[in-house]
């Protein structure tokens, strides 16, 4: 079986600076992956370089959702195939209402796969039934994109646009920053609902904490652009003992 | 060099499908001979039947026009107009003599099906869908073709409320009095270059006027469009809201895509009496030029409101995608106490186009206020300036005025200027001004397109975003149309 995302020996750079020294990570759909490591292992870069963010560049390896290499693929084009980033810091549209974003990105997605649209009322139903679970107020989703949201709402709003995208992979770029425990629990609840055999999650994280709500079953430690070590859930119990140190001093 | 064959047409076909009204209409004309004389003015006025004052006061503007210089203080460059080598006169040849709807030549009927304007009153204008049940607004439409106005809708049910909607030509010939009461009281015949040119050639344009304490029942239109190579259009359009009356008038605007460029010369005046009100809006989509400057028209444009009675209002509404080059600074003078000045505009530059464009809001009686917002999106190699005066007299005891201009730029090779001038010479006035010049966000494009969004797409969103407060003063009919003539002027600025 084809892996959901598979790769292999990745080197990328940006600015001439070689960031992802050969990386490899297989996530088999299904498969919840968190991927830990000290601040500056390049964590964020992983997700920029997969998801196709102008000035991140691969010089070797690859990397293939779902056997399709993404490197040949627009932003675009690896969202509609499937690629979801929730974002550590989401993005202020000033002036776009939020439904308008929600409408305007997944019909923009049905139309590349070749699917029909999703009628106003059907959007709206189902956004409604999403918000329920995220806890969301829908004067919030009135609002322009992100602007004013706390880092609460933003997390939940990301939240909110992965389930109704209902992607096959999703990739958390440190969803905790900025969460108190009871947004967390929202958040992770709304994460939980996604896993299923067809989809794949990568859980980008600093800390334990959002994994004892969010169960991974592998554990991946990341230093200096590449994946040093791989275990099952305890390893990050683990780390939350001993921390990083020793993965910097054996990556140096 | 195949393929590079093949990049190439493909660029080509994608440049000529961005502009969908750029099409020709093939009908047979009458023209006035070419160039600019006193016989050719003569030979205007004679066709259109006018009472000899009209034609000593188009004589007048022309003598005067000819010891004027074209203005040069613009941030606009382009060759020198030879003002001999063209048309100040076209007209379909069908159209001689009034008509009703159904004698309009079908062609014509066919060409304004096409740009989506309806010339039969049961229709409605193109691209609007309502939720079922709710009633469909009505418009009346006054379709003007080069140098005269073609058909007229709801003019019998509008005459029932007492308001005249008709071509000025009509309105000379119908109510001189009136016209001659107000016409040139605005915008004088020595006001400027261009206004003192159309003064002398000027041809069609619509004539409104709203009797005291008339909501007027409908939204009314005008739609010009310029067919014929070579001519000018000089339209004229004079609207009088009498006291306590009120309007909201639209004008749309497109040209075939020629490789000459061609002049647009009009003159708005628009008059409210006291506690009237008149909301003008205006969605022009001429021909912008191809992307290396070639062709599109030049909009040299005087369009001014004068507040001349107390509590009255005067709001202009603009969104400019189309034209070589902009010229165009629509004004309230604020003549009345309390009377109130609106300006929003939303004006977009790609490809070689150059704007400088812009309000004056005169403040000169008591307790007046002015509201002014713009923004200016510049894309391409575009070059986009907003100019503006906000001034108050000595007896502007009170003035207020709000300014707040924002530009976006996308990519690198445009510009944005902002050039306003503020003068007060009353202690008592407050104005404010704000200025914002920002360049898309990389980043906020990159989170739309993770999200599906094509690049094209993702910078239609944010910059439908970046003019949404504008947008919003549209009439909702026409809100729906402005959005996506923005995602369509749009094409091709990025990458």
């Amino acid at each position: 079986m084809t892996a959901l995302l598979e790769i292999r020996d990745l080197k990328a750079e940006i600015a001439g600076k070689q960031i992802l020294n050969g990386y490899d990570l297989t996530v088999k759909a299904g498969e919840v992956h968190a991927i830990m490591g000290p601040n500056g292992s390049g964590k964020s870069t992983l997700s920029y370089v997969l998801s196709g963010r102008p000035g991140y560049k691969i010089t070797e390896g690859q990397a293939l959702l779902a056997g399709a290499d993404l490197s040949q693929m627009s932003v675009d084009e690896r969202a509609a195939a499937g690629l979801f980033l929730a974002f550590q810091y989401p993005l202020e549209v000033p002036g776009v209402a939020t439904m308008t974003f929600l409408r305007a990105a997944l019909n923009a997605q049905r139309k590349k796969r070749g699917e029909e649209e999703m009628s106003s009322p059907d959007l709206i139903k189902r956004v409604k039934e999403l918000a329920k679970i995220l806890d969301m107020d829908m004067e919030m989703l009135r609002r322009p994109v992100n602007v004013g949201f706390s880092g609460g709402e933003k997390k939940r709003a990301e939240t909110l646009q992965m389930m109704l995208l209902e992607p096959k992979l999703c990739i958390l770029d440190e969803t905790d920053s900025g969460l108190d425990i009871d947004a967390l629990k929202v958040v992770s609840n709304g994460v939980n609902q996604l896993r299923s055999k067809d989809r794949g999650i990568v859980v980008i994280t600093h800390y334990q904490r959002l994994l004892d709500y969010i169960t991974p079953d592998v554990v991946h430690v990341q230093s200096a652009g590449r994946i040093v070590r791989t275990g099952g859930k305890e390893l990050a119990l683990e780390l939350e003992e001993t921390g990083y140190a020793r993965y910097q001093s054996e990556a140096a | 060099m195949a393929a590079v064959q093949e990049t190439v047409e493909q660029v080509r076909r994608v440049g000529a499908d961005q502009y969908k009204y750029g099409f020709i209409t093939d009908i047979e004309s009458d023209l006035a001979p070419k160039g600019l004389s006193e016989e050719v003015i003569r030979f205007i006025s004679a066709k259109k039947g006018e009472p000899e004052w009209m034609l000593e006061w188009r004589l007048e503007a022309y003598r005067r026009w000819l010891t004027m210089t074209e203005p040069k203080w613009a941030r606009v460059d382009y060759p020198a107009i030879d003002y001999q080598d063209l048309y100040y006169y076209a007209a379909p040849k069908s159209t001689a003599g009034p008509k009703s709807l159904d004698e309009v030549d079908p062609e014509l009927l066919r060409t304004y099906e096409k740009l989506g304007i309806p010339l039969h009153e049961r229709e409605i204008l193109a691209g609007v869908e309502r939720p079922e049940g709710e009633e469909r607004p009505r418009v009346a439409v006054d379709a003007v073709f080069d140098s005269v106005s073609v058909a007229t809708t709801f003019k019998e049910e509008l005459k029932k409320s007492g308001v005249i909607f008709c071509p000025i030509s009509e309105a000379l010939r119908e109510h001189p009095e009136l016209v001659r009461k107000y016409l040139g009281t605005v915008v004088p015949t020595s006001d400027n270059y261009f206004a003192t040119l159309n003064s002398a050639v000027f041809s069609d344009g619509s004539f409104v006027y709203i009797p005291p304490g008339v909501r007027c029942p409908m939204e009314l239109s005008t739609y010009f469009r310029i067919n014929e190579k070579n001519t000018g259009q000089f339209e004229r359009t004079l609207i009088i809201a009498d006291k306590g009356s009120y309007v909201s008038y639209l004008e749309g605007c497109t040209a075939p895509k020629r490789d000459e460029n061609q002049l647009h010369a009009a003159v708005v005046e628009l008059v409210t009496l006291d506690d009237a009100e008149i909301k003008y809006s205006t969605v022009q989509n001429w021909y912008p030029g191809d992307e290396n400057g070639k062709g599109g028209i030049y909009n040299f444009v005087t369009k001014r409101g004068d507040c001349r009675g107390a509590n009255s209002k005067i709001s202009w509404t603009q969104v400019e995608t189309g034209s070589a080059i902009t010229w165009k600074y629509p004004s309230c003078v604020l003549r009345g106490d309390n009377s109130r000045g609106e300006f929003y505009s939303i004006a977009i530059s790609n490809g070689r186009q150059q704007v400088d464009s812009g309000t004056k809001m005169i403040h000169l009686g008591k307790g007046t206020t002015s509201r002014i917002i713009s923004k200016g999106i510049s894309a391409g190699r575009s070059s986009n300036a907003y100019r503006g005066l906000v001034s108050a007299h000595r007896k502007a005891e009170g003035a207020r005025n709000f300014t707040n201009c924002d530009s976006l730029l996308i990519g690198d090779a445009c510009s944005a200027h902002t050039i306003p001038y503020i003068e007060a010479k009353n202690p008592s006035c407050v104005f404010e001004h704000e200025a914002t010049t920002s360049k898309i966000s990389e980043d906020v494009l990159f989170y739309c397109m993770q999200r599906g969004l094509s690049q094209e797409d993702a910078t239609a969103l944010v910059v439908n975003g970046f003019v949404r407060d504008v947008l919003q003063q549209l009439p909702m009919e026409f809100a729906v149309e402005a959005q996506k003539l923005i995602s369509v002027s749009l094409e091709g600025s990025v990458g």
